[in-house]
């Protein structure tokens, strides 16, 4: 049957980047993790932490300046100079997250909220929240801990680290 | 594992140990499947994610997401990794007789 390779038991996700795109891929691999019954970690950190903190993470956006793949509706590479026109990174946002809901991936929070109720476990990084001029209640409820990076480390003790 | 034996029945399934024919699939195989899979006893709770899984399958040719499943079923999100514990897609999937489920959510 399957291959003979030992089976990923943990993974330890490391989400680094704040826009959109830059925190779903670390969403979908957590969630993904718990469907196939993979114990999971979600450590936010640097710009990262804006998906967890509370009045900012249904706001996250998608960056349409400096990004070289990114296309228009119909296919064609986007001008630097188009993507810098008001209005473009909110109109590449809802874009994006209509394309998502299609394909039932839910919105931040309430996905946030499903791996939490999966089992899944969500810590913040402590520095990056010093850096930040954040508090604790700065954070949204379902976050499990504040963790410095010898914390996480320990975390994530044998299993997969990964990093968005 | 493309042939095994379950209540005196040759049951063929493919190669991720899922049903290979959804005909063949009924009540009692699904409580053998569910033993395989560690569930000693399917609850009513388990029934109704199965019968809305195969539901779905019928109308849609792939199993639901478990965003959907949590929404249209009425077993939410810590419930269904209760009763499916280790992966409730695939598990849940199996014991309904479907395929692998295609999605990633």
């Amino acid at each position: 049957m399957a291959d003979q390779q030992e089976e990923i038991k943990k993974v330890s996700i490391i989400v680094s980047r704040g826009s959109l795109d830059g925190v779903y891929p670390g969403l979908i691999l957590a969630n993904g993790a718990r469907m196939e019954g993979i114990e999971a970690n979600l450590f936010f950190t640097f710009f990262g932490l804006d998906a967890i903190v509370d009045k900012r993470m249904d706001k996250l956006s998608i960056v349409t300046v400096g990004n070289a793949a990114m296309r228009l509706p119909w296919g064609q590479k986007m001008p630097t100079w188009l993507g810098t026109i008001p209005g473009m990174a909110a109109f590449a946002t809802w874009m994006m997250k209509k394309e998502m809901e299609k394909l039932d991936v839910p919105p931040v929070r309430e996905f946030l909220q499903m791996i939490k109720d999966s089992g899944g476990e969500i810590y913040a990084c402590k520095l990056a929240m010093d850096m930040f001029h954040l508090k604790k209640e700065d954070l949204w409820e379902g976050v499990s801990e504040v963790l410095t990076v010898g914390e996480f480390y320990q975390k994530a003790a044998g299993g997969t680290v990964l990093f968005t | 594992m493309p042939v095994k034996e379950i209540l005196g029945k040759m049951i063929e399934f493919d190669d991720d140990g899922h049903l290979k024919n959804l005909n063949e699939w009924n009540e009692e195989i699904a409580k053998e499947l569910a033993k395989e899979e560690g569930i000693a006893e399917l609850t009513d709770r388990h029934w109704l994610v199965i019968n809305y899984m195969r539901q779905e399958y019928q109308k849609v040719g792939d199993a639901p997401s478990i965003r959907k499943l949590t929404k249209e079923s009425g077993v939410d999100t810590k419930e269904l990794y209760q009763l499916f514990p280790k992966g409730p897609a695939k598990k849940a999937a199996k014991i309904a007789g479907l395929p692998k489920p295609k999605g990633c959510i």
